[in-house]
């Protein structure tokens, strides 16, 4: 075993397939442990508090390394760190707080949203807010009288829109008057002048630039960050593709062994469950599983390996059972009174493991791109975030027309070098075990 | 060169024969004897093929009979058939003055009481066993009653009509992506095979782990290179809209869509299918008589097409018939990504909707369609595989 281990790292397509996996084994490792279960459903379920201070479909930050593009990240700033604050009271139960907030944009594309969100504490009424906007240029602009509580979310704000010429605010504010396309560059400050009614009310507030590019992986339709969905479909890939293979092929190996070793009607009878098999529609039959019953990702491994032990695979290995059934070794071993149990467990089987091997590790492929394919057709497992999932939020969202290619590329392509990985090992493989393949 | 001698003075000897036969017994009689040669071999095949559609026809009505009892463990078909029923008493009673113009409350008790009748006459209150014979020639015959919200592109609701109006798209897409695939393959095979440990033929064997993706994954990349980075082929659909009026138009249209679809296909399959027949290749042509073939020196091209290709087919067709049952159910997604209007885009649409009587019936038109490819395979094999004439067995 370990000089057919040797023979194996000598092709450099076997030695990049084994490095790409254990590289995923190793980032699922990680992965699952960083991020444990629960953790992963409940930041997947995208609910808005976990995900309000980041930009809905955004590219991932590295495209700013690409000459001429330069798209704003998202600023973050909150009166408590960023500002200055002063308050003053104006008469006894009203006092005013002014909180003024400069930053620096230097981008040249605009940012994609803008929204303050207010932390306030009173006792009867809401602190009002009075909002001005002041651009590099030194003009100052009104942008609206608001109750100091709660989220104020300025793209949305009609009002501002028209007062900006029908842009909206993260548009409008920063655009250049003499150049609407681009964005003016340099410090911009937020001001706000709020108005407590109650001595011991607070005011602070928070204020998110939504940029354009978000982190590694970007973000999608949710806001949510896709790096969590892309490191869990890793681990949720490989588990799916791994635990299929190792289901199906085993059950296969097994009822083919004994299929053979009983003949006659068993063998008869497989032979037919395995032609039927071959034109019962698989995908179809998943979907109906999956739109009829669960969508749990349990419940479909299951059905996928129901469905594919009798495989086309079935004669494979039937055939090669029947050629070892006549080896001379089988016929002493039943001249000394073996049992049929013992037979085929330790002198049909042992035999035809390192044959099982190869086909064992290019049939994974096939299971993690199934799971992917369920989920793309919209019946991936509800809770979990598989890279299928990704896919189809891309898709169902026409992500490569509207500019959003990252959001499909980025799981295909994780997809694909598993895909790989995989089946270069398993080529590989093939030509170690099978000598008849290593001649030519 | 002595076997061939050998064979030479074989078939000298047996003309002998024959002539002394013909003298003895007449034309007449040789020419029957062959006849009755040809006609046993034809018979042999008949049976074959016969023996072959009944297993398969067994086959398909146990896939369909599965389907069945799959979806109505949730009861679904029962769901299907109460709604077909309510949807054929609402005709009538639409149609049938004296009920239509009942005050409401009473009109509503004769519709129920209709529907009851007709649920009993169909058998809804009988066990779901008894009810399985009927729901199995209805799942045969596509007979799923109408659609409660999708409509065929001729405007019909009957779920049999939705689904048989898009099988033709379907055809036509497979249908080329399967022929292309296989002289492709065929055509590199061969190619490579020749030219075995070439960098050509490196750089294939190097690619053959890409057709572990699906056809729909480089359909989406084809599309964001060749429909929206470049856009210089549609991105969907059969045909542009409106359709051209004319047969060449429309023609070109629709070739002009085809492209895409079909070169994900190809993508997805052309590297393995001849990396594996070249395997195939390569193999027979280390046969002794291939080795013998050369050193007689009959030239190349007859040593491919009658010492090589000819052995070689039987499995090549077997395993091509086998990258068809994947294709089939596989071009589910590829049809949805390229929005292409056969049964894939259609079970799509219909998953989306909750389709149900669609999505059965679409199912099953898979399971015809990989029976149907499996009965073909099978005949070319009763044609192709000489076991089969001189009956020896067939492809198990």
């Amino acid at each position: 075993m370990s000089d057919k281990f040797k023979l194996l790292l000598r092709y450099p397509s076997a030695a990049v397939g084994l490095l790409i996996i254990s590289l995923l084994i190793i980032i699922s490792i990680v992965t699952v442990i960083t991020i444990p279960y629960s953790e992963a459903i409940r930041l997947w379920r995208g609910d808005s508090e976990t995900w309000q201070e980041y930009p809905r479909t955004a590219w991932p930050a590295w495209i700013n390394i690409l000459p001429g593009i330069n798209r704003p990240t998202t600023i973050n700033l909150t009166s408590e760190t960023d500002g200055v604050k002063d308050t003053r009271s104006v008469s006894e139960d009203i006092t005013e707080v002014n909180i003024t907030i400069p930053f620096n944009f230097q981008y040249d594309d605009f940012p994609s949203e803008m929204s303050i969100f207010f932390k306030s504490s009173y006792k009867e009424q809401k602190p009002h807010v009075e909002l001005f906007w002041i651009n590099p240029k030194g003009e100052e602009i009104h942008i609206g009288s608001l109750e100091g509580s709660g989220a104020h979310r300025m793209s949305v704000d009609d009002r501002l829109t028209r007062k900006l010429g029908g842009k909206p605010a993260h548009i409008g504010l920063f655009a250049d008057p003499d150049n609407l396309e681009l964005p003016i560059k340099g410090e911009y400050t937020i001001r706000m002048q709020g108005f407590l009614f109650g001595d011991q009310d607070t005011l602070d507030a928070r204020m998110v630039v939504y940029g354009q590019v978000h982190g590694f992986a970007g973000t999608d339709h949710l806001r949510r960050d896709l790096m969590v969905g892309l490191l869990w479909g890793i681990p949720v890939a490989l588990a799916f593709g791994f635990l299929a293979a190792v289901g199906a092929q085993l059950n296969t190996f097994l009822l083919a062994a004994i299929g053979v070793w009983y003949g006659k009607w068993l063998d008869g009878i497989f032979r037919w469950i395995t032609q039927v098999n071959l034109i019962l529609p698989i995908l179809p039959l998943l979907i109906m599983i999956g739109m009829f019953f669960s969508r749990s990702i349990w419940v479909i491994l299951g059905a996928v390996i129901l469905l594919s032990i009798f495989g086309s695979y079935y004669f494979v290995l039937r055939a090669m059972f029947l050629q070892i059934k006549g080896a001379p070794y089988i016929d002493a071993a039943k001249a000394y009174g073996a049992g049929d149990a013992r037979i085929i467990f330790r002198y049909l089987i042992p035999k035809i493991i390192p044959v099982l091997l190869p086909q064992f590790v290019s049939i994974i492929p096939a299971y993690v791109f199934l799971e992917a394919t369920i989920s793309v057709l919209g019946l991936g497992d509800l809770h979990l975030p598989t890279l299928g999932k990704i896919i189809h939020d891309a898709h169902s969202h026409a992500a490569i027309f509207n500019g959003q290619a990252y959001w499909m590329i980025q799981p295909s392509i994780l997809l694909i070098v598993m895909g790989i990985a995989f089946a270069m090992l398993g080529y590989t493989l093939d030509r170690v075990f099978n000598p008849r393949l290593r001649q030519i | 060169m002595p076997l061939a001698l050998k064979r030479l003075g074989g078939r000298t000897v047996s003309n002998i024969d024959n002539a002394q036969n013909q003298k003895d017994i007449g034309e007449d009689k040789n020419v029957s004897r062959t006849s009755s040669l040809l006609g046993r071999s034809f018979t042999r095949i008949a049976r074959y093929i016969l023996v072959r559609f009944l297993t398969i026809g067994i086959a398909v009505v146990v896939g369909i009979l599965l389907t069945i009892f799959i979806a109505n463990w949730g009861g679904y078909l029962d769901e299907i058939k109460k709604a077909t029923i309510a949807e054929q008493v609402g005709i009538g009673v639409r149609e049938d003055a004296s009920i239509r113009d009942l005050p409401a409350d009473e009109r509503l008790k004769v519709i129920n009481e209709l529907i009851a009748i007709q649920e009993r006459r169909l058998g809804l209150d009988r066990p779901f066993l008894a009810r399985t014979p009927g729901y199995l020639v209805s799942a045969l015959t596509l007979n799923f009653g109408w659609a409660p919200t999708m409509t065929s592109p001729s405007g019909s609701r009957e779920v049999r009509l939705i689904i048989l109006e898009r099988l033709p798209a379907t055809l036509v897409l497979f249908g080329t992506a399967q022929m292309f695939l296989f002289f492709a393959a065929l055509f590199f095979a061969l190619f490579l095979s020749r030219r075995y440990g070439s960098i050509l033929d490196k750089a294939i064997i190097a690619l053959a782990p890409t057709s572990a993706a699906p056809a729909w994954f480089y359909g989406m990349f084809l599309i964001l290179f060749f429909a929206v980075l470049i856009p210089v082929l549609p991105f969907g659909g059969m045909v542009e809209a409106p359709p051209p009026q004319t047969t060449w138009g429309y023609a070109l249209s629709l070739i002009e869509h085809l492209i895409l679809p079909v070169s994900a296909i190809l993508f997805s399959a052309v590297f393995v299918s001849t990396y594996s027949w070249r395997t195939f290749f390569l193999i027979h042509s280390s046969e002794d008589y291939v080795e013998m073939a050369k050193a007689k020196g009959l030239p190349s091209s007859l040593i491919e097409r009658k010492y090589v290709l000819r052995p070689t087919l039987p499995p090549i067709i077997m395993s091509f018939a086998l990258t068809l049952i994947t294709m089939w159910t596989g071009g589910i997604l590829l049809e949805g990504v390229f929005v292409w209007p056969g049964l894939g885009t259609l079970f799509f649409e219909a998953i989306g909707r909750g389709e149900t009587a669609v999505i059965l019936g679409t199912t099953i038109i898979y399971a015809y369609l990989l029976g149907l490819t499996i009965f073909i395979t099978d005949i070319i094999f009763a044609l192709i595989d000489p076991r089969v004439k001189i009956g020896t067995g067939g492809n198990s």
